[in-house]
């Protein structure tokens, strides 16, 4: 009920015509991402993750966050980035979606950036079709692009091909 | 939503859940003031509400019903059809109720006319009774009145002065007894409720009762639960670390901290238990509806329904309960007559009971009907193949009553309305396993039959055991768990394989095994299969009737596990249902015995799939006719599809104690009537069982025998020998129904030098498609039985004769064959004679002959080509044959044109 007032909120701030949307910042693979800090719930460091055999390869596996379980998502294999360059601490941004936990397991997490809710692009055409889904639109920042991460296509995108 | 109206929506739903038990209470005992008024003030706050929060399609409805039950009140006769309309009534107010709830709150567009119509229009026709049995009704409270009670009469007068112009408070609501109270049938419990209504003031202000209870969202009470959960996780964590720290200070804080939260994680349990009446409450309505369409009188008694238990089992045992009860009263208990004349009381009655034990929860259905039907189960059982007569044999009553439970099976001879729909007891069966429970019964012919449902408690907390897979650990319910057995490549327990399918020698029994890694898709490599064969262990597990073992590499100890969902992203997993945190903080998954059940049944399945299609494509081949009766000998062998050999050529079958076979030359052989005689397996790999004793087909001609051991031998039936697909799969002559199913013939030309080395190999052939006739002449029947089917099926008219005097009759009578195959030895007549005969007749000078012996030497040959014959083919090559004849017709015609 709470994230969906969330959802609700983001957007409302958009379509309200409101001048900036805060932005956690998170690197995966070396690309910069940017996601609406009101659908960030928390910054874990995942540890004790157990394995889920037979679940989509994306799935990192589900770990226990004071006392939740949290299915984690390995964003890099989402991405269909490649593995090879392990960072050795992962962190975890924690996301709720349907009154379900989840956490987007991510290189590094950044600064939170003040952004105009106006100013960001659409997806390029020629962007990877794995990435399009997921993103939200392109934010230029001075020196780099920051990729929109939106939550709830990144999660139907997860869960509905299953539930078919 | 609006918090006043959902609030309305939640109470009234349970109050009309009310009005239908009352209702129907009512119109046994029309008597009964104490109920009327009950029901009365239920419709009568309703209609309050309704004006109340501005629902006006409710208040009409509402009000009609009111009037109609007011004159019910004032002494007007109940009829059954009056009941039925404000059952009705009520029924389309829980629509409406639906609807607004969807509606968020918007009364739906529609009209109640017709309702309201009839409900007037009885309330116009009423009859009333006699002013002394109103005067009754007033009375029906036998007992003197306690200190502070008042008459029913003078409530009566409360009522009235109540009923219309007040709007009712909501709280009035509140006072509504508790669902579980309500749901209890007995009396005692309908007079407590009397008592209540009988303090006016009591109700009125709404202090008394609901100052007792409280309403609480479920959503409140889960996070109250998770949030012990946790508690109880710290706690673990905390008395871990004080155990390492000796005489630390914190001990007995501690200690007390630890036996707080244990109360505290129990009372939470608590809030989450129900009484299963609350299940029930729909119950009489229903056996009340079921008297009427079924015509027959029904008596429900309900008992222990305050046996409490996690209202998430409770959800989930509502529909197999009410579905048990329609069966019990659809097809358990007889009409009226049958009882009448089996001198039965009239009235059947349905017990629902539900007692605790041990853990668990027990609910049985039992009704004093005619009992299961023994015959027409086995009938049904038989049919669906569930079993074979002689497996039916060997059953005990009780085992063939449990078919009702296997799927699809429903032996209600008719539909009616209310079941026998093919969805049956397999339903039942299915929802009560879901939840981790039982269900078994008991059934005495004349007598009745008991279901009885074993479920555990709760779902939220389940006994597990703690496995070691793979490296990483899963807990699989204790319920499911029927023992562990240790293996060992060099103990008594050992794993074996069946075509690599591994299984168990347990006991008496043969138990399926599959590894865990490889259910859970992890390496399956053959070497990591022995590796964990040798320490491994099994895991005996029992779902419904199926019993299996899973292989596991560790075990560690079971534990309580509070079950949480898995999220919606891993919901499609079936091999689990849930995961949880254990003591030490890491999370686990639980691994679904049925889930694993079905993995296991799903190579099996996808066979079953692939043959279905077999079977289409076989429909849509060409039939061919050939109207003579073979009698055939069904049996099983490697797959559950039936085969077929004609019963001719079977010399003998035996049974034999596997332990008898040995091994000599690379070759499996059994000692039999003096010699030895070799095995040959229908399907190479899946060998021989373990133990026990295994069928076998004996084939002897000329001195030699061999045996083709099978699974079992199913029938011995006469039909038609017609092969209608030609197989392209050695040992298969091709396809043929035979008693209604697609059953393989199998080729023992194929078997027959697999036993004997001294026989040619066989290689492909392709399958000819002119139909051609052919004169087949063999003395031994053993051969020409084996021919036979083998020309037939490769397109060939056969015309098949014993004896040389036999054929030449037939071919002088003025048929023409395109080819002729003889035998070499026979009695009488030769095969060379034989030959040299019909060359010299004018009519058959041409027709290519094909000579069939036991004897191939170029000696033997060059004697045949003398004698006239145009091929020259060893018996038991079933290919050359083939080829030869093809050759001698594709010669003939080239001739011809």
């Amino acid at each position: 009920m709470s994230n969906s007032n969330f959802t609700a909120d983001a957007t409302e701030l958009v379509s309200a015509g409101s001048e900036y949307i805060q932005y956690v910042t998170v690197r995966i693979g070396g690309q910069l991402f940017g996601l609406p800090i009101s659908q960030v719930h928390d910054v874990f460091v995942p540890e004790k993750v157990t394995k889920v055999p037979l679940a989509p390869v994306e799935v990192e596996g589900v770990l226990n966050l004071r006392g939740r379980i949290v299915t984690a998502i390995n964003m890099r294999k989402k991405l269909g980035l490649v593995d090879e360059d392990k960072v050795e601490d992962m962190m975890a941004v924690g996301i709720e979606y349907k009154g379900e936990s989840y956490g987007l397991v991510i290189d590094s997490v950044g600064e939170v950036l003040n952004l105009s809710a106006h100013e960001h692009e659409a997806n390029p055409s020629n962007l990877d079709p794995r990435w399009a889904m997921v993103s939200g639109g392109i934010h230029r920042l001075s020196g780099e692009l920051m990729v929109i991460l939106d939550i709830d296509r990144l999660l139907t995108s997860l869960i509905e091909p299953k539930a078919a | 939503m609006d918090e006043l109206l959902s609030e309305f929506l939640t109470e009234t739903n349970e109050s009309l859940d009310v009005v239908d038990v009352e209702l129907v209470k009512f119109e046994q005992e029309p008597n009964n003031a104490t109920i009327l008024n009950n029901i009365f003030r239920l419709v009568h706050t309703i209609k309050g509400t309704c004006g109340f929060l501005g629902l006006p399609r409710l208040e009409a409805l509402a009000h009609a019903s009111e009037t109609l039950m007011g004159k019910f009140r004032d002494g007007a006769t109940v009829t059954p059809a009056a009941v039925t309309l404000v059952l009705n009534s009520i029924d389309r107010i829980k629509e409406i109720l639906s609807e607004l709830e969807a509606a968020n709150g918007t009364e739906p567009a529609g009209e109640d006319r017709d309702l309201i119509d009839q409900l007037e229009a009885m309330s116009e026709g009423v009859e009333f009774a006699p002013a002394g049995s109103a005067c009754d009704t007033l009375q029906a409270l036998e007992r003197p009145l306690r200190p502070g009670e008042v008459s029913l009469d003078e409530l009566e007068r409360a009522f009235q002065e109540a009923e219309v112009e007040e709007v009712v408070p909501l709280t009035l609501v509140e006072d509504t007894p508790a669902p579980a109270e309500t749901a209890a049938p007995s009396f005692t419990k309908a007079e407590e409720k009397g008592e209540e209504v009988q303090n006016p003031s009591n109700a009125g202000s709404g202090k008394s009762v609901s100052n007792q209870s409280i309403r609480v969202a479920v959503d409140t009470l889960e996070d109250l639960m998770t949030m012990v959960s946790e508690l109880v996780l710290t706690r673990n964590q905390l008395l871990e670390i004080a155990r390492r720290h000796e005489d630390s200070e914190f001990k007995v804080p501690l200690q007390r901290l630890s036996n707080v939260t244990a109360e505290l994680q129990e009372g939470v349990m608590k809030t989450r238990m129900q009484p299963i009446g609350n299940a029930w409450q729909k119950l009489p309505r229903i056996v009340r509806d079921l008297q009427q369409d079924l015509d027959k009188h029904i008596d429900l008694v309900m008992q222990g329904a305050d046996t409490e238990l996690d209202r998430q089992v409770l959800e989930l045992i509502k529909d197999p309960l009410t579905h048990m009860i329609r069966n019990s009263a659809d097809h358990g208990l007889e009409t009226t007559q049958e009882r009448i004349a089996a001198g039965k009381p009239e009235k059947g009655t349905i017990t629902l009971s539900a007692y605790h034990e041990g853990g668990h929860i027990l609910i049985e259905v039992a009704d004093d009907g005619q009992g299961l039907n023994l015959e027409r189960i086995k009938g049904k059982a038989l049919k669906n193949g569930l079993a074979t007569e002689a497996e039916l044999e060997k059953m005990t009553e009780h085992q063939i009553q449990k078919f009702i439970f296997a799927a699809g099976f429903s032996t209600a001879a008719n539909v009616t309305s209310v079941s026998g729909r093919g969805v049956g007891m397999d339903v039942v069966r299915t929802n009560v396993e879901q939840i981790g429970g039982t269900i078994d019964l008991r059934s005495t012919a004349g007598k009745g039959t008991t279901f009885i449902i074993k479920i555990p408690l709760t779902l939220a907390i389940v006994s597990s055991l703690i496995v070691e897979v793979a490296g990483d650990r899963y807990a699989i319910p204790q319920l499911s768990v029927m023992e562990l057995v240790r293996v060992q490549s060099n103990s008594e327990h050992r794993i074996e394989r069946i075509k690599d399918r591994p299984v168990l020698r347990l006991r008496n029994k043969l138990l399926p095994l599959a590894h865990m890694s490889e259910l859970l898709g992890f390496g399956d490599s053959d070497a990591d299969l022995d590796a964990e064969a040798d320490n491994g262990f099994i895991v005996v597990m029992q779902v419904g009737s199926q019993t299996y073992g899973v292989v596991v590499d560790g075990v560690f100890h079971t534990e309580e596990i509070v079950v949480k969902p898995m999220s919606m992203m891993l919901r499609n997993l079936n091999m689990f249902s849930g995961n949880t945190i254990l003591g030490d903080g890491s999370v686990i998954m639980i691994i679904d015995p049925n889930g694993v059940a079905a993995a296991m049944a799903g190579a099996g399945g996808a066979d079953l799939a692939n043959h279905a299609d077999d079977i289409a494509e076989e429909a849509a081949a060409t039939v061919s006719e050939s109207d003579r009766s073979v009698s055939l000998l069904l049996f099983k062998a490697g797959s559950s599809e039936p085969k077929a050999v004609p019963l001719s050529l079977v010399t003998r079958l035996e049974e034999f104690d596997v332990a008898t076979i040995e091994r000599s030359n690379g070759r499996d052989l059994v000692q039999y009537r003096g010699g030895l005689m070799p095995l040959v397996y229908v399907n190479e790999e899946a060998g021989h069982r373990d133990e026990g004793s295994q069928p076998m087909l004996v084939f002897s001609d000329s001195g030699r025998s061999m045996g083709l051991v099978v699974d079992e031998i199913v029938d011995i039936v006469d039909d038609r020998l017609n092969v209608e697909v030609v197989s392209e799969c050695p040992g298969v002559l091709g396809s043929a129904i035979i008693k209604g199913k697609a059953t393989e013939v199998l080729d023992l030309g194929h078997y027959l030098p697999l036993a004997f080395d001294d026989w040619f190999m066989r290689k492909q052939i392709d399958a000819v498609d002119t139909s051609r006739k052919v004169l087949f002449l063999d003395d031994s029947s053993f051969f020409r039985n084996m021919l036979t089917p083998v020309l037939r099926a490769a397109g060939y008219d056969v015309t098949v004769c014993a004896t040389a005097s036999e054929a030449f009759e037939v071919m002088s009578s003025g048929e023409v064959f395109g080819a002729v195959i003889t035998d070499i030895e026979m009695p009488d007549v030769n095969g060379y004679d034989f030959c040299e005969t019909i060359r010299r007749d004018s009519r058959h000078h041409d027709v290519p002959v094909i000579a069939l012996s036991a004897v191939v030497t170029p000696a033997s040959i060059e004697k045949g080509r003398q004698a006239g014959f145009d091929d020259y083919v060893a018996k038991f090559d079933r290919p050359g044959l083939i080829s030869a004849l093809k050759d001698a017709l594709t010669g003939e015609m080239g001739v011809a044109a």
